[in-house]
């Protein structure tokens, strides 16, 4: 049971084999037992998910089930809740409480899901391995030396020890694939302005998305059906997004007339090689399924990482300048004056690496340097857009490796941020032309996940889907779990 | 690159200990190092983007939804007097 | 050789609507502090802005009456700076692509002419809230009800060449924004705040350095402001040495400005796109409507007084202040007809000057447009004497009876009945034979003394064109 599907729950729970109760106990004592180890939620509130789990059962007797009824999702520390505290895994919102739920929580009440608790991640989601949480690193179930990916690590490692069957995360840059990915479970980022933005604590506004991170395709379509939607509270919200059966795209079994394009700047000499085989491997096992695989190429991918530590710190730099000490969070003690106030509220609450992209947004921005910075990568976004365009004439999705490495060791990159920053190499692009991504299990390499990344037209995550689900039924990936916590590898 | 880390620093209101500075200065050399690559695309009549979409902003009707939460609003505060929020004195 | 003073003006203007910028609070001024707050205007984590509509649509008009430019496609931006009353760390402003460009305001000049002064741009961004200092030890009190309120900054192009010409720009755009109604513009409420670029220069030179003057909170403050840093800019340059740019503060009570130039730094505000906003996009057709719904201004209204009322342009002027007194006027003049000059007289004259008198407005009037119709129909109809009309309206400015029973009460009814004058008239005659005997022998200017005594004899309800007429006739013996 602990490593089902979310569908598996949800059909046990429909059939009356057991409850939400039962469920919800099931993972509070795996979070019992493994969390010391992994790290992966920093807050859990026992009697708040019984809770929730007694209300959903009753509310089932009553009722017809709603679409998420009794299954438990645990969500970043980055969204807001009006229970339990909201931290963003940062010391200057220690025992932050919200006055208000994100809008996906409210969606995912709604539905019925029984919300779990809140997990690790890079503090303000600012890193690709969880180390810069304030609350502790945390750990990869299939190798506890070696990093969850991040930011959303927390919620990645949680979903693959089975310590929740899904979880949600946000994705500014790669961070629900990439900790997919090398965590060996699926997770999709849909098109920007799918999901509403308000609420969730914002990194940087132009690239950040929330979407779902579970066991396998058909989940991660569960939850986004339930949290997507236009919110009127967010301009970004798009109002006349095309609908999606979301279900339906999961159904599909094989690829026959599927064009995946293959783009040769995602298929690299300085990439692990193992990676890469496992991905051209999964391409073959496409072309099985009838799927015919042609060469494209994205040639500003290789300026994207440029161009996103560019927008994405700049953006960032002063969404997080409302960190101040006056209305919410740290404030250091006897301040002398207000700049006394400001400067050494903002030092003692913000990790290094915040401080490191807050002030390298800073700079790009300030007076003599936005052109040349700013300006510049805003024009390279726009090429990089323009690339996926051009290529979405010629293929219906693109497939690429999610993450140019499997998971690294704790500590291996932490003294050098601009190589953990081309970690991300394959994801960022995605982000910059706001477009859907999935990343899904491909197999191993050096014993540890590999994942596979689709990405579609904008607003086309039944395209990602549909290829994701045929790829996932025709393989036994997602049947994997690490055996350390009590699954098969 | 040479970056006045101080600089960026107080605009930013972060205060840096000698040593963070030390630390930073090269970093954020390396990184903007590397962004420099940027430099060399020809971007020519490009267009920026700002916004993934191409969409039209939303509007808002002219409604008061909003009551008086201040107490509850207030809860966050680090110190309030009176129903206001207190810091060090401000000099214009 | 002379100087030449060169100022251009910023104007923030909070737009009255019923909500703040972005977010659902209520503008009520006056409110406990902090009472009018919500997450997004206190800028608390994963809060998103959404633009008022209505905000716009008063931007667009105000655009529309400057003869502007409208952008059908405008954007916002992100000012970034700490202060404790800006909750974001930044202020949402529109810097790039502002929604209006390009206007003017034509102002009179001494010599009958007019001068057109160039409007840059109004740009919409949202109000910080206020930090409080006076009587605290140090600390500031922050109350963030004015966070987020919407406002228009317009900017002017620098084209005033005296204190006297910004005094004129500004009361006329103030005019112009009450008119529109889309702003209380209270200065004392800070609805309509003022900040001068003032520079001097050598005729036909390049401008010359400029500063800011800030804290100028009513027209006579920003002439006094202006004329201080012209000449403090002239000592300066006068005495070899250079103005600094500056932003400086006027003190209105000492009369003079201090540099607001802190050690830290100069002011760096890293503007760029407010990802958290799409593009605005108006239609032409939106822009078209608003425009049909544009109401007369001012300028419009004192050109079509003075030719439908025949009201001299000094007249027109004073009743076009604001749009209240113009409809107070069109109300009188259709009560009362028959005379539009008189009307205006009566307005202009009797009531502003007594409700100014008395500190009042327009809008407290003791006396309605109807009721002081009554009065001029009463004039017109020779019931009572322009003179004995004034006794009446101080008599209906501090009670509610009616103009008759005033009239009545007060004995000021106009005798007009020959027969009843002719019996003064004679009382009058036999009361001073010398004076008649020197009239018959030809000193026609005894005419005025004997209407004088008559009129007195009567307490002026004499109707003074019959008390003429049987004058002449009585005395021609």
């Amino acid at each position: 049971m602990p490593f089902s599907s979310l569908s598996e729950i949800q059909n046990r729970l429909s059939s009356g084999e057991t409850t939400a109760v039962e469920v919800a106990r099931l993972y509070l004592d795996r979070i019992a037992s493994f969390n010391d180890e992994l790290n992966a939620f920093v807050h859990i509130d026992p009697a708040h998910v019984l809770a929730q789990a007694q209300a959903s059962d009753k509310y089932r007797s009553e009722h017809d089930a709603r679409p998420l009824e009794g299954l438990p999702i645990a969500v970043k520390d980055i969204f807001c809740t009006q229970d339990g505290p909201t931290q963003c895994c940062s010391n200057i919102l220690k025992d932050f409480h919200a006055p208000y739920d994100a809008e996906v929580i409210t969606k995912l009440k709604e539905a019925g899901a029984v919300l779990v608790g809140k997990t690790n991640m890079d503090e303000f989601a600012m890193g690709s391995s969880t180390e810069t949480s304030a609350f502790g690193v945390c750990r990869n179930p299939w190798d506890t030396e070696r990093i969850p990916g991040g930011s959303s690590g927390g919620s990645a490692a949680a979903v693959a020890a089975a310590l929740t069957p899904a979880a949600l995360g946000t994705d500014t840059g790669g961070s629900i694939r990439q900790p997919a990915a090398v965590t060996g479970i699926t997770g999709l980022k849909p098109t920007y302005g799918r999901v509403s933005r308000r609420g969730i604590i914002a990194f940087a506004s132009s690239l950040d998305q929330a979407g779902p991170m579970t066991r396998t395709v058909k989940d991660c379509a569960m939850i986004t059906g339930a949290i997507v939607g236009h919110d009127p509270r967010d301009a970004t919200s798009v109002a006349d997004a095309p609908a999606i059966d979301w279900l339906a795209a999961c159904e599909s079994r094989d690829m026959k007339g599927l064009k995946i394009g293959k783009p040769k700047e995602y298929f690299v000499d300085g990439m692990d090689a193992e990676v890469r085989a496992s991905v051209e491997a999964a391409l073959k096992k496409c072309e099985e399924l009838g799927a015919e695989i042609i060469d494209i190429s994205l040639p500003n991918t290789e300026h994207a990482v440029a161009a996103y530590y560019v927008i994405a710190p700049s953006e960032a730099s002063a969404n997080l300048s409302r960190y101040d000490g006056v209305r919410f969070g740290h404030r250091c003690d006897n301040p002398e004056d207000l700049l006394d106030m400001y400067t050494r509220s903002r030092d003692e609450g913000f990790g290094s690496e915040v401080k490191r992209r807050i002030l390298t947004g800073a700079f790009a921005l300030s007076s003599g340097y936005y052109d040349a910075y700013y300006l510049k990568a805003q024009q390279v976004r726009t090429l990089v857009q323009q690339d996926f365009t051009a290529a979405f004439e010629q293929v219906d999705v693109i497939a690429t490796p999610t993450s140019p490495i499997t998971a690294f060791k704790l500590g291996e990159k932490t003294d050098d941020p601009l190589t953990m920053y081309l970690s991300d190499i394959f994801t960022i692009a995605v982000n910059l032309a706001g477009l859907p991504g999935l990343s899904q299990p491909c197999g191993f390499a050096n014993n540890l996940p590999v994942g596979l990344q689709w990405i579609g037209p904008a607003w086309r995550e039944d395209s990602v889907l549909s290829a994701a689900a045929a790829y996932e039924a025709a393989t036994e990936w997602t049947t994997r779990s690490p055996a350390a916590f009590g699954g098969e590898s | 690159m040479e970056i006045d880390v101080r600089k960026v620093a107080m605009l930013s209101r972060i205060r840096l200990t000698d040593d963070e500075a030390a630390e930073l200065g090269p970093q954020l050399s390396s990184i903007l190092g590397y962004v420099e690559q940027l430099g060399k695309v020809d971007t020519d009549g490009v267009p920026p983007t700002a916004h993934p979409h191409d969409a039209a902003m939303p509007l808002r009707a002219n409604v008061v939804t909003n009551g008086n939460r201040r107490e509850e609003l207030q809860a966050p505060a680090p110190k309030t007097e009176s129903g206001l929020y207190v810091v060090p004195k401000v000099i214009e | 050789m002379s100087w030449e003073v060169v100022i251009g003006l910023e104007v923030h203007c909070q737009i009255n609507t019923d909500t703040k910028a972005f977010c659902g609070c209520s503008t009520e001024f006056g409110a406990e502090p902090n009472t009018q707050t919500c997450p997004v205007c206190l800028g608390m984590p994963g809060q998103l802005p959404v633009l008022n509509t209505v905000a716009v649509d008063k931007t667009i008009l105000t655009g529309l009456a400057i003869n502007a430019h409208i952008n059908l496609e405008s954007k916002f931006d992100r000012k970034n700076y700490f202060y404790p009353d800006l909750p974001k760390g930044y202020q949402i402003s529109q810097f790039a692509v502002p929604l209006v460009v390009g206007g003017y305001i034509d102002i009179p000049t001494k010599d009958g002419g007019e001068k057109r002064l160039g409007i840059t741009r109004i740009h919409m961004e949202e109000d910080a809230g206020k930090s409080m200092h006076e009587g605290l030890d140090a600390v500031s009190h922050i109350d963030l009800n004015r966070s987020g309120v919407p406002l228009m900054e317009i900017v002017s192009e620098p084209d005033m060449r005296s204190a006297d010409e910004a005094i004129a720009y500004l009361k006329q755009l103030h005019q112009l924004i009450r008119f529109l109604g889309v702003s209380g513009a209270d200065m004392e409420k800070g609805q309509f705040r003022c900040d001068a670029n003032i520079s001097v220069r050598r005729p036909g030179e390049p401008f010359g350095t400029r500063t800011e003057m800030k804290n100028m909170n009513s027209f006579r403050f920003i002439k006094q402001a202006i004329e201080f840093e012209v000449l403090r800019q002239i000592e300066i340059i006068e005495d070899g040495g250079e103005v600094v740019q500056e932003s400086r503060l006027w003190d209105s009570v000492k009369c003079e400005s201090r540099s607001m130039r802190s050690k830290e730094e100069a002011h760096d505000y890293r503007y760029f796109p407010e990802p958290d906003l799409p593009p605005l996009r108006v239609s032409q057709q939106e822009v078209d409507a608003i425009k049909a719904g544009m109401p007369e201004l001012p300028g419009q209204l004192r050109k079509r007084f003075e030719t439908e009322y025949g009201l001299s342009s000094y007249d027109a002027d004073v009743l076009t202040q604001t749009l209240e007194s113009a409809a107070w006027y069109e109300s009188l003049v259709a009560a009362h007809p028959a005379d539009p000059k008189r009307c205006a007289n009566w307005m202009a004259n009797e009531l502003l000057g007594r409700l100014n008198d008395a500190g009042k407005d327009l809008s407290e009037s003791p006396v309605s447009a109807a009721r002081l119709a009554e009065l001029l129909n009463r004039i017109g109809d020779n019931t009572i004497s322009g003179k004995a009309a004034k006794d009446v309206f101080d008599a209906m400015m501090e009670s509610t009876d009616s103009v008759d029973a005033i009239i009545e009460a007060k004995g000021l009814k106009q005798v007009s009945d020959s027969g009843a004058i002719d019996a003064i008239i004679l009382e009058v005659m036999a009361a001073n034979p010398a004076q008649v005997e020197g009239y018959r022998g030809g000193k026609d200017k005894l005419m005025g003394f004997f209407v004088g005594q008559v009129m007195k004899a009567s307490r002026g309800t004499a109707n003074p064109g019959m008390v003429n007429q049987r004058l002449l006739e009585l005395l021609k013996g």
